[in-house]
């Protein structure tokens, strides 16, 4: 086994590069800058608490999965008391031709309207166009992280995209 | 193909995620379809607005620093398990040896190589009830808890649910116990919360139970079938020796 130092070292070189990785995803997950920082912080020391399991690899996302599962345990808890919204593939997906957006909308968005769309999503919805999209995975490497099947990942990409689509249509419109 | 097969593989397209020949059907469909090439514009337009960086976040500096400093405290903290494999071990244990037989005799400080993993393992029951923390799988369901803990530990944990006998399981977690990560398996008796860690035990000797008391609450340890087993409870001693009772020598009817 590695003592304290040595694995100290490798673990500053395998897996803190991802630290970007891992503050945004939380930051998206969480919505809220101080939140994502303790998920963060939190998740980093748990990483390095289990990091003689990790057998070398993909790094970034050995280090995503673990602060996405902290994420979402923060988020169970915090969501306590409120009227907890089930999230449901189909439910959460509306019917995609029922707005005809130009392409001219899509372009106008501003960066605002992006960012609050975008955190509109349910939480599913938003960590896999975030993974996908910012963080350029494969879909194989989202089915990791996430610990959902090739397939899933495939159609609920899709369903996230056409619902994040909708939306900012709807928001261009209510500005013009 | 037709739309509806080609709209279900446009997203999978625009990310190169569909083999070669899907790809040439996509992209003949695309270009007799301006409909479909239209809803493959409008994703790759907020695609790459996505791009934009100041949609992505930056770990900040003062984070970065303060998870380098703790990371250093937490290596300090597991340094201890590196002084076992120094060469100078080999001399220092006669004379430890010798140490342990004095302190052993002391009555302040009987038997305090156990008593380590006790007070840690009574520290880590603690911790999970303090933070909330304590199951990472939580389930009543032997058959889910057990496979979660499939390439998270490189053992496979005996999990028993007791429910029939009044101490159902509640769910799992990965733990660190005596320089080892440890599969905590969570039971509950009424209030009372039963962490149990199981870890494998060096060959397959086996251990007696023997049960000690730290800060109020009731640690049981035992090794069987090369599995080491640590109880922590605040459950009352009789009570909790009913729990290991059942732990060590699952009734028939328990399926494991």
């Amino acid at each position: 086994m590695f003592g304290g130092k040595d694995k100290l070292e490798r673990f500053e070189q395998t897996i803190l590069p991802h630290l970007d990785a891992a503050y945004n995803l939380a930051r998206w997950l969480t919505r809220n800058e101080q939140d994502a920082q303790d998920m963060v912080q939190e998740a980093s020391l748990r990483a390095f608490k289990f990091f003689d399991g990790f057998r070398g690899g993909d790094a970034r996302s050995w280090l995503l999965t673990t602060v996405r599962n902290t994420c979402y345990t923060w988020l169970q808890q915090n969501r306590r008391g409120q009227a907890m919204t089930q999230f449901d593939e189909e439910i959460h997906t509306a019917d995609e031709d029922s707005l005809n957006p130009s392409a001219l909308a899509l372009k106008n968005a501003d960066m605002e309207m992006l960012q609050q769309s975008l955190e509109q999503l349910p939480d599913e919805f938003r960590e896999v166009i975030v993974l996908r999209d910012l963080e350029e995975l494969s879909y194989k490497q989202i089915a990791e992280v996430t610990n959902v099947p090739l397939g899933t990942v495939m159609s609920r990409l899709a369903r996230a995209r056409a619902r994040l689509k909708q939306i900012l249509c709807s928001g261009v419109k209510e500005k013009s | 193909m037709d739309c509806p097969i080609a709209q279900n593989l446009l997203d999978a397209y625009l990310d190169g995620e569909v083999d070669a020949l899907r790809n040439s059907e996509i992209a003949d469909h695309l270009h007799g379809c301006a409909g479909c090439a239209q809803s493959l514009e409008e994703r790759q337009t907020i695609r790459s607005r996505l791009k934009a960086p100041s949609l992505y976040f930056k770990a900040p500096d003062t984070l970065q620093k303060s998870i380098r400093h703790s990371l250093r405290q937490a290596a300090k903290a597991e340094a201890p398990s590196r002084w076992f494999n120094a060469p100078w071990v080999k001399f220092a244990i006669p004379a430890g040896a010798a140490v342990l037989v004095l302190i052993t005799l002391m009555p302040l400080y009987r038997n305090p190589a156990s008593d380590r993993v006790a007070v840690e393992a009574v520290a880590n029951h603690v911790r999970s009830l303090m933070v909330d923390h304590l199951a990472d799988v939580g389930s009543t369901d032997e058959h889910t808890v057990k496979p979660w803990f499939n390439g998270k530990v490189n053992f496979s944990p005996p999990v028993t649910d007791l429910a029939k006998q009044g101490f159902p399981l509640i769910g799992g977690r990965l733990d660190y116990l005596d320089n080892n990560p440890v599969a905590a398996l969570v039971y509950q008796r009424d209030k009372h919360i039963i962490n149990v860690f199981v870890w494998p035990s060096a060959g397959s000797r086996e251990i007696d139970s023997s049960s000690s008391n730290q800060q109020g609450y009731h640690v049981i340890r035992w090794a069987r079938a090369g599995f080491n087993f640590c109880v922590v409870s605040d459950l009352e001693i009789n009570q909790l020796k009913q729990f290991t009772d059942l732990l060590a020598a699952p009734p028939p009817d328990a399926a494991r």
